[in-house]
């Protein structure tokens, strides 16, 4: 497959591009942040979203999508990282469509599927239990009680936790934290007895929630996929995310970027246009290397999971921490560059620093995926 | 889908034909220049093995394998190209020939060259019968390359050639060189330069080699006192050489930019746990050094990606002509680092200059060499200048 986007996909994009441009611009997430806006997203929004298909964009045909792939699902990605969106698209379009396709049953795929399509399902996937990404780690435990399982633990940095209808929660059935094996995927409904959510105000002002749960009763019907066997599942729907993610973050580092070399180009000190200076052409090159590098990476990974999603680990890995550093840089020079500007909050470059903070954690950092390399490498 | 369909069977005959005729000496990473095959007048082979392979893929035009048969080339699509290369990558099939010939010279004549020169010159460099050498660095000019002083001054239907160049590599060995002259002086820096072929057995061409800090010396420094040339040998029009020189350079800056993964070199991390061994865990055993090696790791996944990303924009008549300075700069800068950690993970070992065990010191001299990659055509610097110039749009650059 070759590693540029064919006419349709590029045609995804310029209607991504349009839509999200137009009633979501940065602007969007200032006012939402500023309001203190109790859901954190726009539902007028996201009846858009859910009018361009862009809701169902992983959703099989058959319940109500349009079937495409994760290189469609990154091309939407990469234009909400450019607009700073708040959207329920990584959260229930990418992260659940892709958990429910994947590992679903007959029952559970009739029952949310359709709903993720028409936009009127908002899901959270919960997996983090500590400060950093290890899902190896999960405690969170479910032990199993009468018909069914009881549930009992935390969850972290759960994307639109708090506005959930459906969370899939991560468990450990068997075994103990750092085992691969012995996790379980349970579909858990927020309104159940004994779960509580916090919603966390972030510093990008993206939705996110602390979930715990107490004894929260789920019978059997509500696992999602095998007992004791989630991981591979867990693993699989973390790779799509991951790649999302990436190409989110690359929508951010190249809108953040973009931003900067205008400003290079506007902007005059000691009598010239700054961008004169060879001192900031050169870190400007050096970024846009790094960028266009990152562009081909996610790319890769993104074709990887549609075309091979069993050996799409290392390409995923590779993208996502790649991804995790550029934008990183991006948005720091993009900060730097802009001088005193940079640092008010009148200028959006900030707000790009903070999003690309939270991304870069989100489903494993760029030294967890480095070490994953390592690992995969056998050193 | 048929064309699918016979891609699919081109790979497989591919995968079969080398599996026939690839010996298994030459599916083994190379060790050292000697390694490489140059071809040319006085061609030696260093193996009977280096000889079946060369003249096998010589025969089948994967020489080169994109350019058209009548040129010697194997006449293969892109997509085929690619195959090609896919599968001699799978089987860790060495090149067959290493020539500037190929990855300078050839492109550029394709695009420039009038019949003649294209009928004249392509078989030949296809079949490995002429070893090329480039002309373009001279003392004064470096990075600053239009500022090259060498003359060439029209006397009948020749022009005659005098001035010097430097860092011409392999010139000792090569038969013709492909060189810039400046044959109008008063005209504006760019405007007055010639591209122009001629025999390195012509009267009045003589080398030095250079001694570098690696020991070794693939450079020379090349002199010119009265070279007859013929007109007829300028590539492209007279004074618009410059023309034909950015576009050879994109080749070459292309060519040096995928120079880390030709050596066929071993992955990072086995190399540090042959000598540095693992702990209980199969980890190697010095946590900052595996750090920074899987950190390498990413960098150069990521910029593979981004090589046969290039490839494919090309085909889709999308790349940007300036794109080949940014893969040069980035190619080079992480070759130069992936060498750091060779010597890292070599310790004391890889200290040694003088000795059998050490393959006379390769890998401190090959760790010495890369320091070269990104000064050889064109500068770190200079590239990122170009980017920030012709891509980026910035001013004054």
């Amino acid at each position: 497959m070759a590693l540029v986007l064919t006419e349709e996909q590029t045609m995804l994009r310029d209607s991504a591009r349009g839509l999200i441009g137009d009633k979501a611009p940065i602007a969007h997430l200032r006012k939402l942040r500023d309001e203190r806006d109790a859901t954190g997203f726009s539902r007028e929004l996201w009846k858009s979203f859910t009018e361009m298909g862009f809701a169902g964009l992983l959703v099989p045909e058959e319940f109500g999508g349009s079937g495409l792939g994760c290189v469609e699902a990154g091309v939407v990605m990469e234009e909400i990282g450019r607009n700073l969106t708040p959207s329920p698209f990584l959260s229930t379009a990418v992260l659940a469509a892709s958990a429910l396709a994947r590992g679903g049953s007959d029952a559970q795929k009739k029952a949310y599927l359709p709903k993720i399509a028409d936009g009127s399902l908002i899901a959270a996937l919960a997996v983090d239990e500590g400060a950093k990404h290890r899902p190896t780690k999960i405690a969170l435990q479910a032990t199993r009680a009468g018909n069914g399982f009881k549930l009992k633990g935390a969850k972290a940095l759960v994307v639109d936790g708090h506005v959930a209808d459906l969370l899939i929660v991560a468990a450990r059935s068997a075994g103990n934290p750092g085992d691969v094996d012995g996790l379980t995927l349970f579909l858990v409904d927020p309104k159940a007895k004994g779960v509580s959510i916090e919603r966390t105000v972030m510093v990008d002002a993206h939705n996110a929630a602390r979930i715990s749960l107490d004894n929260v009763e789920v019978d059997t019907d509500h696992v999602l996929g095998e007992v004791d066997r989630g991981g591979a599942l867990l693993e699989g729907v973390l790779n799509v995310g991951r790649a999302a993610v990436a190409a989110e973050m690359l929508g951010v580092a190249d809108e953040a970027f973009g931003r900067t070399v205008a400003y290079l180009k506007e902007r005059k000190q000691f009598g010239k246009l700054i961008g004169e200076f060879q001192a900031l052409q050169h870190r400007a090159a050096h970024l846009y290397t790094e960028i266009e590098i990152v562009r081909a990476a996610v790319l890769k990974a993104l074709q990887a999971i549609d075309t091979d999603p069993e050996n799409a680990g290392f390409a995923v890995s590779v993208a996502k921490a790649k991804a995790g550093t550029v934008a990183t840089l991006a948005v720091q020079e993009g900060v730097q560059m802009h001088g005193g500007m940079g640092m008010t909050d009148q200028f959006d470059v900030g707000l790009f620093m903070k999003r690309a903070r939270v991304l870069q954690e989100l489903f494993g950092d760029a030294n967890y995926h480095a070490e994953a390399l390592a690992a995969w490498k056998k050193y | 889908m048929p064309d699918a369909q016979n891609l699919d069977q081109f790979r497989r005959d591919t995968r079969a034909w080398l599996e026939a005729n690839c010996p298994a000496e030459m599916r083994t990473p190379m060790q050292g220049d000697e390694d490489n095959f140059w071809g040319g007048r006085n061609a030696k082979f260093a193996s009977d093995a280096q000889k079946v392979w060369f003249e096998r893929m010589r025969d089948k035009g994967w020489t080169v394998p994109d350019w058209p048969t009548q040129y010697g080339g194997g006449g293969l699509d892109p997509a085929q190209a690619k195959v090609l290369r896919e599968e001699m990558a799978a089987i860790g099939a060495r090149s067959p020939l290493s020539s500037f010939g190929i990855w300078m010279l050839g492109p550029a004549l394709l695009k420039y060259g009038n019949e003649q020169q294209k009928a004249e010159h392509l078989p030949k460099i296809a079949r490995g019968e002429i070893r090329w050498c480039q002309g373009y660095s001279e003392p004064n000019a470096g990075s600053d390359l239009a500022s090259l002083q060498t003359r060439a001054v029209p006397d009948g239907d020749d022009f005659i050639i005098n001035g010097s160049k430097i860092w011409t590599s392999y010139a000792n060995y090569a038969d013709w060189i492909f060189c810039l002259v400046r044959t109008d002086a008063s005209a504006k820096k760019h405007d007055g330069i010639s591209f122009i072929l001629f025999d390195m057995a012509s009267p009045g061409v003589t080398t030095k080699p250079i001694l570098l800090i690696s020991g070794k010396s693939p450079f020379c420094e090349t002199f010119f006192d009265n070279v007859r040339v013929p007109q007829s040998h300028v590539v492209g029009t007279v004074n618009r050489g410059w023309d034909v020189a950015k576009y050879l350079l994109q080749h070459e800056r292309a060519m040096i930019s995928g120079m880390g993964g030709r050596d066929g070199g071993r992955p990072l991390g086995q190399v540090a746990a042959d000598s540095l061994g693992t702990d209980d865990q199969g980890r190697l055993d010095d946590p900052m050094l595996r750090g920074q090696i899987a950190a390498f790791d990413v960098d150069e996944a990521a910029l593979a990606c981004a090589a046969e990303r290039a490839v494919d924009l090309a085909k889709a008549g999308q790349l940007h002509p300036a794109f080949s300075s940014a893969m040069k700069y980035y190619g080079t800068e992480l070759n130069k680092r992936r060498h750091e950690i060779l010597m890292s993970a070599g310790g004391i070992d890889a200290l040694e200059w003088e000795s059998e065990r050490s393959h006379d010191g390769a890998r401190a001299r090959a760790w010495l060499r890369t320091k070269a990659n990104s000064i050889e055509g064109g500068t770190s610097e200079v590239m990122l200048g170009i980017v920030a110039k012709r891509i980026l749009d910035l001013p004054g650059a």
